[in-house]
């Protein structure tokens, strides 16, 4: 039996969840944060006074596959959650192990992006579009990050058979988390990377 | 929820059978593994839908519409389903909305009086 | 607490940290205090560390003054004078006004709303040793270089920090770096507290309190802490771009490589103006308590009240551009954010009509706290009124940067903000200490501070029209500046005084008080119902509301001509046969101490040292951080906590 969303174990005043309530909160006030992130960007794109320039550097199929790695791993994890919510705890623990894997995947793309951008002459320190897109994506890349070491520390813990159908919520918020960070991406991956000067 | 309604719903008991009842119709529009792969599939499509335009050559205000809009769909659609905001408690949506909104607002105008380009 | 730990090899830190909890589960000791997440005891702790502050502050403004009675006093150079300023301001805003704030939210929002503790007592504590660290952190910089000879280590850059002045180049040494990385980590601070009121608010209200049953306080909780949330992220960003800036020679506000310095204002001010309405909103949350406990009748026009703290909030956002008027962006954008902002000074003139309408016809109680809380209406209309004329662009023109700014923001947070917390004091804290505040000693300081305070400020009006600019460590003789530089001296040393004659009632009440009791005010709300100081528990049965100002409606009905009359049974006494009595008697199961709130938050400092210092300690406070989280998320919990 599915459990209701968001129900809470004491009663509270809105019959929400504190926890979940919480996550929401959170996730509204990230989007000031990136929000601040893709202004700069935005503010900056064209105004670099040398180059590299993002025409020079984007490789838009590798950046296209790595965008649908990320999408994917959004299906896996709430599977995961469905999983959890039926009390199929075996099968939680595939999925969230597929969502993390393919998060380390996201990042291992990042990460020789950034690689090769730097062996092109590209650092933080180079131009505007150096200084606006690492700080962009790293910051991204920090919150994949943490939520790749939040899906890791759910997997282990309900090895220990801590995650049961009732500590579904736990799955859930983990789920809110790591879909806005996909989210995330999809608005850096259209402004930035598809929309070009 | 007030101590009277509390009491005219018949308590903890009735409460937790309710919340059971509740569930059991939730689940009916709840939706299901193959429901999240569909959308899955479909945001799949959508991206490759993005890569080709940008190859296709359109004019840059062509591009940037139809770019927006796609992603835009791309956003709603794991917010709706996946983050299940389609059918939870609208103070949820709210809350997300809020700052949403907030942040598209004030970044526009904060650039407009930069003047930096906004696509 | 029944979960069982896993048998991992950590079993032995396990039982060491159950047992350290154990003793912390003690109420008395300072590792009771330590592993605290009772919520009036984080509200003392804020309270007392952020007067300290306050202090601190406050000395910091009379060496400010001390250097500026006469020209070219020679008391400090321009260099020491820089720090100073900009540690007066950073301090007062950030470690003074938005910490006492918090106290109140911590020490009266569960009270107000008839809870037993927060939704997430451990990530208040958090908040809590975040904030001490940050505060400590900022002031350490003083000592970063060879303090004996006078040379101090603090930020100069002003607690605006504008680029290109804050920049590597203009900014050489680590005090920006200090101010930056203090800041930020206020920030985090900040936005715990944020998110843990809007769900206490909304999650934890006793049954029969809806929304517009709240008390005023506990709405102006409520939209502060939103207002938290969605600006502090800003700020964050803004100070990781200036962070990035200096130690990774990042391009934010390079003009060398494009950049543009004025990124910085917008990303500063998208924050500060909400930071201003943050400073000011939970002032008038009190006042809003105070003047209708004091003048024996309902707040007038509460909805009026709610809905302009409400629009307050929303039009705080569309203002910012106000404090750029004069960096040449153009006649659209600055007429566009003139309107805005003459505009938002109509709900806060909502505000204080319906203030007044509430005295109006009422029964007048002049003790200290409304001696205060009027002292507010007045002083902050007067900085209100200044604040309309730097929203006219012309006349902002003449105004911006000269002493004009100073006397404005100083009526509105001085005359505004600290005369109303000061009220909440004299209110609120014989709750907590159980003992009232001498009176009479409260009327000397309130007049004392009153005359001092106008003594001070009101001449900066004139010597900011008369051309004074802001921020100049001394001026010469014959500009016609001298007068008004005394005047503020001798006013300034008369609020001081003034602040240790309330230092002087604080541990004499302390000490000698008259016993507060349950009710000492005749008040309207649910604090009043409760034992001074409360249980640890709060409520002994959380209470049923079916009113605003439900307390009052349990003391008085109301004859004909709408005058109150004591019901008889209406008792101070808690409520008997109503109540929701959760636990049937058996005691009330609170949340648990614990020590991973400060060790998580001591995190924090480490890194930001390392930035500075050494790169290896980074990662030491990132090791330090994640033992705490993750020792918080895994500790086991008791039913009442949620995290």
């Amino acid at each position: 039996m599915a459990q209701a969303a968001g129900t809470a174990h004491l009663e509270t005043s809105t019959g929400l969840d504190n926890r979940k309530l919480l996550m929401w909160l959170f996730l509204g006030s990230e989007c000031l944060f990136f929000g601040s992130l893709i202004a700069a960007y935005l503010l900056y794109r064209d105004r670099s006074v040398t180059g590299p320039y993002p025409g020079d550097l984007f490789d838009i199929p590798f950046t296209s596959v790595s965008a649908f790695v990320l999408l994917m791993s959004s299906v896996s994890m709430v599977l995961a959650l469905a999983a959890i919510q039926r009390g199929n705890v075996r099968g939680m623990q595939i999925w969230l192990l597929t969502t993390a894997v393919l998060g380390l995947l996201f990042l291992s793309g990042q990460a020789f992006e950034f690689t090769e951008f730097n062996h092109e002459g590209l650092s933080l320190s180079t131009n505007l579009f150096g200084t606006t897109f690492f700080v962009l994506t790293g910051f991204h890349g920090a919150h994949v990050t943490i939520g790749v070491l939040i899906l890791l520390s759910l997997f282990t813990v309900s090895l220990q058979g801590r995650i049961q159908q009732k500590d579904s919520l736990n799955v859930e918020l983990a789920g809110l988390y790591w879909h806005f960070v996909d989210i995330v991406w999809i608005v850096i991956f259209t402004l930035v990377y598809l929309i070009q000067p | 929820m007030t101590l009277a309604e509390y009491r005219r719903r018949g308590g903890a008991e009735a409460l937790h059978e309710e919340g059971h009842v509740a569930e059991a119709e939730h689940a009916e529009k709840h939706p299901g593994p193959l429901e999240y792969a569909q959308i899955g599939l479909i945001l799949a499509l959508i991206t490759g839908v993005e890569v080709a335009i940008y190859y296709l050559g359109l004019s840059h205000t062509l591009l940037v519409i139809a770019l927006l809009v796609l992603s835009a769909t791309k956003f709603s659609m794991v917010v709706l389903w996946f983050m299940h905001l389609k059918f939870d408690n609208r103070l949820f949506s709210t809350m997300f909305i809020l700052g949403f909104i907030l942040a598209l607002s004030v970044f526009t105008v904060a650039l407009a009086t930069v003047g930096g380009k906004l696509v | 607490m029944a979960t069982e730990w896993p048998q991992t090899r950590k079993t032995g830190l396990a039982d060491a940290l159950r047992g350290a909890r154990e003793m912390a589960d003690q109420h008395y000791g300072i590792w009771s205090w330590i592993a605290t997440v009772d919520h009036k005891r984080i509200g003392i702790m804020y309270g007392v560390t952020a007067f300290i502050f306050f202090l601190t502050g406050g000395v910091e403004a009379l060496l400010l003054r001390t250097q500026l009675v006469v020209p070219n006093a020679g008391v400090l150079d321009a260099d020491q004078y820089n720090r100073i300023l900009t540690m007066h301001g950073t301090t007062m805003v950030f470690l003074v006004i938005m910490p006492l704030s918090a106290a109140f939210f911590n020490l009266m929002t569960p009270l107000m709303i008839g809870a037993r503790d927060v939704a997430f007592p451990r990530l208040n504590a958090f908040s809590y040793w975040v904030f001490l660290a940050g505060g400590i952190f900022l002031n350490v910089s003083f000592f970063t270089k060879n303090v004996f000879s006078g040379e101090l280590g603090a930020p100069d850059c002003g607690w605006t920090c504008y680029s290109t002045l804050s920049s590597k180049a203009f900014s050489p040494g680590h005090g920006v770096d200090f101010w930056a990385l203090g800041v930020q980590i206020l920030g985090i601070a900040s936005l715990a507290s944020g998110f843990n009121f809007i769900v206490t608010i909304l999650n934890m209200r006793a049954p029969g309190m809806t929304l517009f049953r709240m008390p005023l306080f506990v709405w102006m909780t409520l939209v502060t802490s939103f207002l938290l949330i969605f600006a502090m992220p800003v700020i964050a960003v803004a100070l990781f771009e200036l962070i990035f800036d200096r130690l990774f020679n990042a391009n934010f506000f390079n003009p060398d490589k494009g950049g543009n310095p004025l990124l910085w204002q917008h990303m500063f001010w998208l924050f500060g103006h909400p930071e201003v309405y943050i400073l000011i909103l939970p002032a008038m949350g009190i006042v809003s308590e105070i003047l209708p406990t004091f003048s024996r009748k309902p707040l007038f026009g509460y909805p009026f009240v709610v809905f302009s703290g409400i629009a307050i909030g929303f039009m705080s956002w569309g203002v910012w551009v106000h404090h750029m008027y004069t960096t040449g962006l153009g006649t659209v954008a600055n007429s566009a954010f003139g309107i805005s902002t003459i505009l938002i000074g109509v709900p806060t003139g909502v505000k204080v009509l319906n203030w007044m309408a509430t005295m109006w016809g009422g029964s007048l109680n002049l003790k200290a706290p409304m001696m205060f809380a009027v002292g507010f209406v007045a002083m902050f209309t007067i900085g209100g009124l200044s604040g309309v004329t730097h929203s006219v662009v012309p006349s902002d023109y003449q105004q911006q940067d000269t002493y004009y700014v100073v006397a404005h923001f100083h009526y509105v947070l001085f005359g505004g903000a600290i005369f109303a917390l000061f009220a909440g004091f004299y209110y609120w804290l014989p709750k907590f200490t159980g003992k009232l505040l001498n009176d009479g000693l409260g009327q000397v300081h309130f007049w004392l501070m009153l005359i001092g305070f106008n003594l001070t400020f009101f001449p900066m009006h004139i010597s900011g029209l008369l051309g004074m600019p802001r921020r100049i460590s001394t001026y010469s003789e014959g500009q016609g500046w001298d007068i008004w530089n005394l005047l503020s001296t001798i006013g300034a040393f008369t609020i001081a005084t003034s602040i240790l004659i309330f230092i002087v009632n604080f541990i004499y009440s302390l000490r000698r008080g008259e016993a507060a009791g349950y009710d000492p005010w005749d008040g309207r709300t649910l604090e009043w119902t409760i034992p001074s100081p409360p249980p640890h528990y709060n409520f002994e049965n959380i209470p049923v509301v079916h009113a605003r100002d439900p307390f009052w409606h349990e003391k008085y009905t109301e004859d004909e001509q709408g005058r109150p009359i004591p019901v008889v049974a209406g008792a101070a006494n808690g409520h008997e046969g109503e109540g929701h009595d959760e636990h049937g008697g058996h005691g009330i199961h609170m949340p648990s101490p614990s020590y991973f709130p400060l060790i998580a938050a001591l995190g924090f400092p480490i890194m930001a040292t390392g930035l500075i210092y050494d790169y290896a300690l980074v990662a030491v406070g990132a090791a330090v951080l994640f033992v705490g989280i993750y020792g918080w998320a895994l500790e086991p919990a008791t039913e009442a906590e949620e995290a």
